[in-house]
């Protein structure tokens, strides 16, 4: 692989730009892999970026139905934040958010990780109580974020409107090191560094069937053959329950859609990701001026990646209360993704009934943030065959136990 | 935007009117079962990739509950029917045959 530098371009300026090299192979693939890895989006690209980089284990493929990030890892509003109320999700969350400080420089490629801070608004009495607890709760788990007033919001983000007639704005959770990153760059950067250690990155390749002897995965069967593998890790999110129903179990999980949009760009108007999740709806401007707006999802199963237009319809209604500059704004694109919800709105991370068989998913609405962290903690499940430290508490078998990570006030909608 | 006929009070009802209530038919289990069965009742789902039936809540409406077939896949609608049944109607139960040749049937 050619470093990306200034020196390199540099050197291509002079040679009329012919000497760039594809960010990733696409070779046909092998019969045989140690680890086959199902899902080519963030999460499965970075679990097999730190099987190679923390474990030594290279011989991976990562087999992916449509195109390289082009499921919620493209579809996401790219805000990252680690200012979760329970233990063990704070710790996974706030693992992400340090690797991508260095994720650029980790991969050689410029993943746009802006740490502009993001805002959780209260707009209720009862929301002030819920995140002066969690500001409280994170504290104590060393992570940075701080109860700010009306007039500290105002003054981070002069375009919001304090006094609306339905939701005031009375304060909010701040965290300074959170932000935003470019989604795709994320899925290339992870691409382009498994391709460099010699791992398969197989696009348009479906997966139909999982093969199994004695409880134990040997491979799987697809649109591009069968391959066998010692194991195989599960990573994708909305479509995870198909999968574990190939592999013989079922999953506590639901699939629903999620929407967002963007508006037509503008000048700098903020710099600073607000999320309101009274109204349910986020807020940030992306480095082409377009305003990223999401939502909530909607209530029934749906895995068409198209949601229901009444819920964009709420959610901007809700937002140009909150921000009346934006609401002669034109809409510029719209689209869904099928996020993957957890009985208790936290990620499942760990072994399954079948053995080998690893899975990654419940990432539900809010997994762009966790990418690095989520893959670090799955390569080590992997590579060890059992969970470490930070994936432990995200086991399947929690649901069975009763021992639930309940996210449902920090994730419930805006995640 | 989904439309249901409310088999309750015949109404086509457009899907703001109504509230979805997740997965039909499961079975229930009370106290003194076993948690294996606790965890199915309350967290296990098919989620299923095409046919499902589903609760739902003519909420803005006559109130009352029923029960819908839709593809998950593609939002078709097969029918409603009523929420006081254990399993969905046997007509219906043709009626998506006919539309999903490859379909595996209704499991409990």
């Amino acid at each position: 692989m050619r470093r990306y530098s200034a020196f390199a371009i540099a050197r291509e300026s002079a040679r009329y730009h012919t000497g760039w090299e594809r960010a990733w192979r696409s070779p046909e693939p092998k019969k045989e892999y140690e680890v086959v890895i199902v899902g080519a989006g963030g999460h499965g690209l970075a679990t097999a970026f730190y099987l190679g980089k923390n474990y030594g284990i290279t011989n991976v493929a990562i087999i992916e139905k449509g195109w390289l990030g082009g499921g919620n890892t493209g579809r996401n509003t790219t805000i990252i934040r680690s200012n979760y109320l329970q233990d063990p999700s704070a710790a996974l969350y706030e693992k992400a958010r340090s690797l991508y400080e260095t994720m650029s420089q980790d991969l050689n490629f410029n993943v746009m990780f802006s740490p502009r801070g993001v805002i959780m608004l209260a707009q209720t009495e009862h929301e002030i109580r819920g995140y002066q607890r969690t500001a409280h709760a994170n504290a104590l788990q060393g992570v940075e974020t701080e109860w700010i007033g009306p007039k500290k919001v105002k003054e981070l983000c002069p375009i919001i409107e304090l006094k609306g007639p339905r939701f005031p704005v009375l304060g909010g959770l701040w965290q300074p090191r959170g932000g935003t990153a470019r989604h795709d760059a994320v899925a290339w950067g992870y691409a382009r560094a498994c391709s460099d250690m010699g791992m398969d990155i197989i696009q348009k390749c479906e997966v139909t069937g999982v093969k199994q002897s004695d409880g134990q995965v040997t491979g799987i069967e697809s649109t591009k053959g069968s391959f066998g593998c010692k194991k195989l890790g599960i990573v994708v999110a909305g479509h995870s329950s198909d999968l574990a129903n190939m592999a013989g179990f079922r999953l506590p999980m639901e699939s629903v859609a999620l929407q967002a949009l963007v508006s037509e760009p503008i000048k700098p108007i903020m710099d600073v990701v607000i999320m309101a999740n009274t109204v349910h709806g986020y807020l940030s401007q992306s480095d082409k001026g377009e305003m990223v707006i999401g939502g909530g999802t909607d209530a029934f199963n749906n895995y068409t990646q198209r949601g229901s237009f009444h819920h964009i319809e709420e959610t901007v209604r809700a937002l140009s209360e909150t921000f009346p500059m934006i609401s002669r704004l034109k809409m510029l694109r719209q689209w869904g993704g099928i996020v993957d919800v957890t009985g208790d709105r936290s990620p499942i991370i760990g072994k399954t009934p079948l053995g080998g068989c690893f899975i990654n998913c419940g990432w539900g609405t809010g997994g762009f943030k966790a990418i690095p962290g989520s893959g670090w903690a799955f390569a080590e499940t992997l590579a060890k065959g059992e969970p470490g430290e930070l994936a432990a508490p995200f086991g399947m078998e929690r649901f069975i136990e009763g021992r639930f990570i309940d996210e449902s006030v920090a994730a419930g909608v805006a995640h | 935007m989904l439309l249901l006929t409310c088999p309750n009070c015949g109404i086509a009802a457009e899907e703001t009117e109504l509230s979805a209530g997740g997965e039909a038919h499961l079975q229930r289990y009370g106290a003194g079962s076993s948690d294996d069965d606790f965890e199915t009742y309350m967290f296990m789902r098919k989620n299923a990739k095409g046919v499902h039936f589903e609760r739902w809540r003519h909420v803005n409406g006559c109130g009352k509950w029923f029960h819908a077939a839709r593809c998950t896949m593609t939002l078709e609608v097969f029918g409603t029917y009523s929420a006081q049944t254990s399993e969905p109607p046997e007509d219906l139960i043709k009626h998506i045959k006919t539309k999903r040749p490859g379909w595996e049937g209704f499991v409990k």
